[in-house]
């Protein structure tokens, strides 16, 4: 039906037998919006062979780490090789609530490693003042919702430091604020938030968000050696989930720099964090029922980020595809859609697709109709394509 | 029984409600009231004598009073007495550039004030650190800016002590951390220096400064509990000159006694139009948070002469006799003035040397600032330090695709 429909009646896969029956029963099998497999998604890299075959390619050994563990080992490595930095935030000592402070504090004492009073403007506020002296502070916020609090000391005083001290040579570069973001099906209003584009309008910080363990170690090492304030943002579902092979030295991944994961000619598909390994299943079923070649373009760095790469690949495509999590309304699409047409108006051959989350709240039952799923990636490439 | 108390409340009157009178301030505003004896004090310039503070200088809240007495020398009272008339002259110049609309947007003066910054830096090294709110000209001077920089920022200069880029609320120098435009932001940052300095031995102390409409602040009582859960040596100082914005302090809180607001925290009220009696707080409790005893809350009982901003005249919430008062029986500089001639410290004729020198100094300096060039917009410094210079973003968009700016 997909492969002869209109753009219309795309959807109608999803919920065909919808149109017949007024009773609820058991859904037909879902053929695009299967859960994702993470053990056979081709993001992860499920063996050592596969590592030594990517960017991230060395000579250490690797071994197979989940989200967590691998922002753990990077946390580990900056506390042992820099008296400086700092681990602070809510429940941090006990190991977090997610756990990716675990055994940090046995290891490097209550001085460097501690817990904060529930205070998040006060925790921000404190790791600025310590990042002004020179440390190398890495705040935790527990849940990205909670950061509110703290937007006025993140927009205020760690955005503008550098720009306000004069000639005294006085930054807040030290510091890094990770905090979990994103969907994990039930969260509901205040804990399934990504607000990344609320920092991402404000220049002074930089704003990343990985995709997998072996990139968030190398993301967040890059980050904490980073002479800019940066926000670290952790998609929380993949803390267990994504397992992978991680090299096992400390390696950094430049920030402001996308990386073309898989290469295309037809239409580029650009996203970031977890909704990746839904482009990934979208763009295999695309590839295979509609005939083209899609690249996946995963942007790591939310702000300032790499124009250059997405516009020579839609150049190259003509097409592209953005997807988030995070509302769509005035998201970090919204920036891209408009950066490729004033960049590459001419080698557009069909206007720019935006899929995001639904500009509303995330209601406790409704959260996986609000985010991007695989059926709505499908069907924005095939509008594209078929434009 | 409560059903009734509370309807007896609801029907009173919103008059009675509000209590319109001052709050008690029971430490004294008496500019002049150290006493030193005239016979102690040396004919050297450098010989340390004592100077006896008075009986009303400090309050305290569950902490032992600082002495009341303070070791100085001739030459330091005149370094503060200059340093006060210098603050002065300059926010008086600040003032003028104002009103002959060459200094535009938002100025703070601290006119009334002076005692704070100079008694401060006079208990300080240059390894101390402070930060402060928007009234910040002082301090910035105090620190080791120039005077020609701070008014250069005023003017948004290039010269100016931020590059002309933050203008009255925004400056920094060695060891201060501005200026600080957001009320109450600078409070748990203080907290963070504190700890940082702490945690790398260094034996020095932070002063954090705030006013009393900050005082009510969520993140200031966030920075509290930090400071004294982990026993920063920061000395959390309340700027109380009675008026925040237009509120006065009593009809925005519920306890005035700021000194006593950090609960689990010893404090100390100070009278803050002594500069003598601030030194000697400071160093009191420099000496406390070195030795590692933590955090003290010190309010520093003050008075602004002006309005809250330029653009308050500062007359419709308080009266003239008020401010009359305080300019004619409790200014700190005339205050310190009397004492140097009652002590025969210096002569009335070194003291108008003194005077003069200072204002000759900011006259020119601020004659030069005036001078500076007018900072022509251009990209590269539209632009500049919003990231490691070098390290920047290819380009930052400007409005139009002509505007933007390729580092």
């Amino acid at each position: 039906m997909l492969r002869n429909g209109t753009r219309s009646k795309s959807l109608e896969v999803v919920c065909s037998t919808r149109s017949f029956r007024r009773y609820s029963g058991n859904p037909p099998p879902a053929r695009l919006n299967a859960p994702i497999d993470y053990s056979i998604t081709p993001l992860l890299h499920h063996t050592a062979k596969s590592l030594q075959t990517s960017s991230l390619s060395s000579k250490s050994p690797a071994a197979r780490l989940n989200l967590f563990q691998a922002i753990n080992g990077a946390l580990t490595h900056a506390l042992r090789t820099d008296e400086r930095v700092l681990v602070f935030g809510e429940d941090v000592a006990f190991g977090g609530v997610f756990r990716c402070t675990v055994n940090l504090a046995t290891e490097f004492g209550s001085e460097r490693v501690f817990n904060t009073p529930l205070s998040e403007q006060g925790i921000i506020g404190f790791a600025i003042g310590c990042a002004a002296q020179g440390m190398k502070p890495i705040a935790e916020i527990q849940f990205a919702d909670y950061v509110y609090p703290a937007f006025d000391q993140l927009i205020n005083e760690a955005a503008k430091w550098r720009y306000r001290e004069g000639e005294t040579g006085g930054n807040v570069g030290g510091l890094v604020v990770r905090m979990p973001c994103g969907s994990v099906g039930h969260g509901a209003l205040y804990h399934s938030q990504s607000p990344e584009s609320l920092f991402t309008h404000v220049p002074g910080l930089k704003v990343v968000m990985p995709r997998s363990p072996s990139q968030a170690k190398g993301l967040l090492l890059a980050a904490i050696a980073c002479n800019d304030p940066v926000i670290f943002l952790e998609p929380k579902s993949l803390y267990r989930a994504a397992v992978e092979q991680v090299p096992t030295a400390a390696y950094h991944i430049p920030l402001s720099k996308a990386e073309i994961m898989k290469e295309g000619k037809d239409v580029t598909v650009i996203s970031y964090g977890h909704p990746l390994y839904t482009c990934s299943a979208a763009i295999a079923a695309a590839e295979e029922e509609l005939d083209v070649s899609i690249e996946l373009l995963d942007l790591r760095t939310l702000y300032p980020w790499d124009r250059e790469t997405v516009l020579q690949s839609v150049r190259k495509t003509g097409r592209a595809v953005i997807v988030h999590e995070s509302m769509i309304n005035a998201g970090v699409g919204a920036e891209i859609a408009a950066t490729i047409q004033d960049g590459a108006f001419l080698s557009l051959e069909a206007p720019v697709q935006r899929i995001g989350g639904w500009a509303t709240h995330m209601g406790l039952v409704f959260e996986k109709f609000n985010i991007p799923d695989v059926a709505r990636v499908y069907d924005a490439i095939k509008r594209t394509v078929e434009y | 029984m409560l059903g009734r108390g509370m309807r007896a409340r609801c029907v009173k009157p919103l008059r009675q409600r509000l209590p319109a009178w001052p709050s008690r301030r029971a430490v004294t505003t008496d500019a002049a009231s150290s006493h030193a004896e005239k016979e102690h004090v040396p004919s050297e310039d450098d010989k340390p004598f004592d100077v006896r503070l008075s009986d009303e200088s400090f309050e305290t809240y569950e902490l032992d009073p600082p002495p009341y007495s303070l070791q100085t020398t001739k030459a330091e009272l005149k370094r503060i007495y200059s340093d006060m008339v210098k603050i002065r002259r300059m926010e008086m110049e600040a003032d003028r550039l104002y009103k002959e609309k060459k200094i535009r947007g938002f100025c703070h003066l601290s006119t009334g004030q002076e005692a704070v910054a100079a008694g401060i830096e006079h208990a300080l090294t240059k390894e101390d650190h402070i930060i402060t709110a928007y009234r910040c000209h002082g301090f910035a001077l105090m620190r080791g800016g120039t005077v020609k920089s701070i008014i250069g920022e005023l003017l948004g200069r290039r010269e100016g002590i931020a590059y002309g880029k933050g203008g009255s609320m925004h400056m920094f120098a060695k060891g201060f951390y501005g200026g600080n435009g957001i009320v109450g932001a600078q409070v748990p940052v203080g907290a963070g220096i504190a700890f940082a300095n702490q945690y790398n031995d260094k034996q020095n102390t932070t002063i954090c400064l705030y006013g009393d409409g900050a005082s009510n602040q969520g993140q200031v009582f966030e920075a509290f509990n930090m400071a004294k859960l982990w026993n920063l040596p920061i000395l959390f100082g309340c700027e109380n000159n009675k008026y925040g914005m237009g509120t006065a302090a009593n009809r925005a809180a519920a306890s005035t006694e700021y000194y006593k607001r950090g609960q689990y925290i010893p404090g100390l009220k100070v009278n803050g139009m002594d500069v003598l009696a601030v030194k000697a707080a400071v160093e009191y409790g420099k000496q406390y948070t070195v030795a590692g005893h933590g955090p003290l809350v010190i309010e520093y009982v003050t008075y602004r002469y002006g309005g809250h901003s330029m653009s308050d005249p500062g007359t419709t919430y308080r009266t003239r006799e008020e401010i009359q008062r305080m300019r004619s029986t409790n200014d700190p500089i005339a205050g310190l003035k009397q004492k140097l001639l009652d002590w025969e410290v210096t002569t009335e004729e070194e003291l108008k040397g003194l005077d003069k020198e200072a204002r000759t100094e900011v006259q020119k300096e601020v004659a030069e600032a005036e001078k500076m060039a007018v900072p022509e917009a251009t990209p590269q410094i539209l632009y500049e330090d919003i990231y490691v210079r070098g390290s920047e973003p290819q380009f930052m968009r400007g409005r139009i695709p002509e505007e933007n700016y390729y580092y």
